[in-house]
């Protein structure tokens, strides 16, 4: 209904024959990558804070229609990344194009093309929903005819029609963020950028805003770029980058991602962890370390495992638990901690850079 | 850029970059999203339009809070009224023969403080809008950075304008007449110093981080700026250290055309006028209306660019 003609408002003469492009068969072009332009592409990005490296040398490609996700621990240098495909943060050096268009030479010309939703909500408190919108397309020079049936959409879009009218300060979080998300669409951009999208929102409203994001994906040609650190968010990607420490640590699809660990996680709490960990090694020849206070390790068929290990590890076992292979276990499994310890041994650094301390403000 | 066509706007819209021979259906597909995507393309039309929005939404919010409106009236009052009446007892009121005294006296005063205050306000409003986010939709969109400061002083402007036009409704009340020539030329002083000042508070604004720098505008630029401008007491006759200082104050100049005027309309023994409506003096030369007029306009136009600039530079 609305998110059909969501890119074709009705004052788009039909005779053109520009409303009779197949969004979806555009979409699955993209997505496989074959003829369509990129939408995103970077090479050797790199930014420094002082003497912080942010970003050491980031390079992917995003292709038009594709939703590719960021995923990493906080400051693993996500924000900044995307700070400079958004042309907010200049790049120390590197070459990064968005739409076509150089990030530092053409900014004018990116800005005009991507949607922006940032981590902190820049909407004005004391407007309403339908102010809010009317102030974007106002400021990004949206077709006057059009104005009216794009904010219909959008707010339809995201279920927002009947609060239109409310004043932005008696939204809810996940409302918010929802207004955010028809913002960022209302000039009809190539690319969207999602900086953590659903951060500081309850699990439930999490989930309604990936519906939406999802529903996007589904029925716009639109490319999605965005950044999260909850590992099952990263599931909703066509593809993932993994960072850590402002480098792209592996870059595939979820699904490749994970068959790629291929091993079944176990971890163990023990009477005494060290012996277990000197045990595992000796006797199985495993791998094992300490992960958020468990004794965490790899193997082929842990079902079958943990009875041997039962009878031969010689230290007493508390508890077990056996797990698929997650995202999760992909992120351990290339940089050897998991996502929550890489925070917080990650967050010192954090705070030490002018710019996250300033984007938290 | 001069474009509109669509199939011009469309040849904009490629990226440059492209190879040439990247498939028909891809360039349908391109094509096809143009007529949703063009957007502000740098010509004077977007930036009238961003201009307006702006102006707009200082006024929507304005009109909203009408708490701000009353209470940002209070102030002016209590110094019309309850100071102006307790210097007019103090000073006798032999001072006019036609029943103005010291009320009449502050009046413009009091009216230039509303403008300052308020234009000071809506401005310095831009660190709310940095704190709270907004700022950074403003700043990420594709119009011109003077296009937002532009709208922001005009929204201000206006605010202070309306603000201090309920005070001028007041006029009756101190004796001051309704003279269309007088409530013309007054609205008109009222404007100017409202751009001026707006362009100020925005220029300071513009290195402000934080809410609490707000304060510190207040009492190192408006309080000065109030104090300074003979709003309160008359210019003439003071020491010289004071006297020096108030003429280096933009309001002085604003002020003092507003009350030249509303003394030309009521009746004064001419020594109370020469003490009360004598002008401002350069080395001895009294400065006439046009000039400190001219001087008002001048540094709203410094102001602005500075503004202009600073924003520009701003991320």
């Amino acid at each position: 209904m609305a998110l059909a003609h969501l890119r074709y408002p009705g004052t788009v003469p039909s005779a053109t024959g520009r409303r009779e492009a197949p969004r979806a068969s555009a979409r699955r072009n993209g997505a496989k990558g074959t003829e369509s332009a990129t939408a995103i592409e970077a090479r050797d990005l790199v930014r420094r804070f002082g003497t912080l490296d942010a970003v050491r040398g980031v390079s992917f490609e995003v292709a038009q229609g594709e939703t590719f996700g960021f995923l990493g621990p906080n400051g693993a240098g996500k924000s900044t990344t995307i700070s400079m495909l958004c042309t907010l943060l200049t790049p120390t050096s590197g070459i990064a194009r968005v739409a076509g268009y150089d990030v530092v030479a053409d900014r004018a010309e990116v800005r005009k093309r991507i949607g922006l939703v940032f981590q902190d909500t820049t909407l004005d408190d004391y407007l309403t929903a339908q102010e809010n919108l009317r102030f974007h397309a106002e400021l990004y020079g949206v077709p006057r005819s059009q104005t009216g049936p794009r904010i219909d959409d959008v707010l339809e879009m995201v279920g927002l029609v009947d609060r239109r009218a409310s004043l932005v300060r008696t939204f809810s979080g996940g409302m918010k963020r929802r207004l955010e998300i028809a913002r960022g669409l209302l000039h009809s951009p190539r690319v969207l950028f999602l900086d953590e999208p659903t951060v500081g929102l309850d699990p439930q409203t999490r989930t309604h805003i990936w519906g939406y994001i999802d529903e996007l994906r589904q029925r716009e040609a639109i490319t999605i770029f965005l950044t999260t650190h909850y590992m099952d968010e990263a599931e909703h990607c066509d593809r993932i980058a993994i960072m850590d420490g402002g480098q792209i640590v592996v870059e595939d699809t979820p699904e490749r991602l994970k068959a790629s660990v291929g091993r079944d996680r176990v971890q163990i709490s023990t009477a005494d962890d060290e012996a277990a960990i000197c045990a595992l090694e000796e006797r199985f020849g495993l791998d094992a370390a300490m992960s958020e206070g468990m004794v965490a390790f790899y193997v082929a068929h842990g079902e079958v495992f943990v009875p041997r290990l039962f009878a031969e590890l010689g230290v007493a076992i508390k508890s077990v638990s056996i797990a698929r292979p997650t995202l999760d276990d992909v992120f351990m499994n290339y940089t050897g901690r998991t996502i929550r310890d890489a925070e917080a041994s990650g967050s010192e650094r954090m705070a030490s850079s002018p710019w996250m301390r300033a984007r938290r403000r | 850029m001069s474009q509109v066509p669509i199939d011009e706007a469309a040849r904009r819209d490629e990226p440059p970059s492209r190879p040439p021979g990247s498939g028909a259906a891809a360039t349908v597909q391109h094509r096809a999203d143009l007529a949703a995507v063009r957007v502000a393309g740098g010509r004077w039309q977007d930036d009238v339009r961003a201009v307006t929005m702006v102006w707009r939404r200082e006024l929507i919010r304005f009109s909203r809070n009408r708490l701000r409106i009353i209470t940002s009236l209070v102030q002016p009052i209590l110094f019309l009224f309850v100071l102006g009446t307790g210097l007019s007892s103090l000073m006798g009121r032999g001072l006019g023969a036609g029943g103005s005294d010291f009320k009449t006296f502050m009046f413009p005063g009091v009216v230039a403080m509303t403008v300052l205050f308020t234009a000071i306000f809506s401005s310095v409003s831009i660190v709310w809008d940095r704190e709270f986010g907004f700022l950074r939709e403003m700043l990420v969109a594709p119009v011109r950075r003077g296009a937002l400061v532009v709208g922001k002083c005009a929204g201000g402007a206006t605010v202070a304008t309306i603000q201090a036009l309920i005070m001028l409704a007041l006029a009756g009340l101190v004796h001051v007449p309704y003279a269309p020539s007088l409530i013309f030329s007054l609205v008109g002083e009222m404007v100017l110093a409202a751009v001026m000042i707006t362009a100020l508070g925005t220029a300071l604004a513009s290195r402000m981080a934080q809410v609490e720098s707000f304060q510190v505008v207040m009492q190192f630029v408006v309080l000065p700026l109030f104090f300074l401008s003979g709003a309160l007491f008359p210019l003439r006759s003071l020491p010289t250290w004071l006297a020096v200082l108030t003429k280096f104050d933009p309001l002085a100049y604003v002020v003092d055309p507003m009350r030249r005027e509303v003394f030309d309309h009521v009746r004064a023994a001419p020594a109370v006028r020469t003490l009360f409506a004598g002008g401002v003096t350069w080395n001895g030369w009294n400065v006439p209306i046009g000039v400190e007029l001219g001087l008002t306009a001048a540094l709203a136009a410094l102001f602005l660019g500075i503004a202009i600039y600073a924003f520009g530079k701003t991320d």
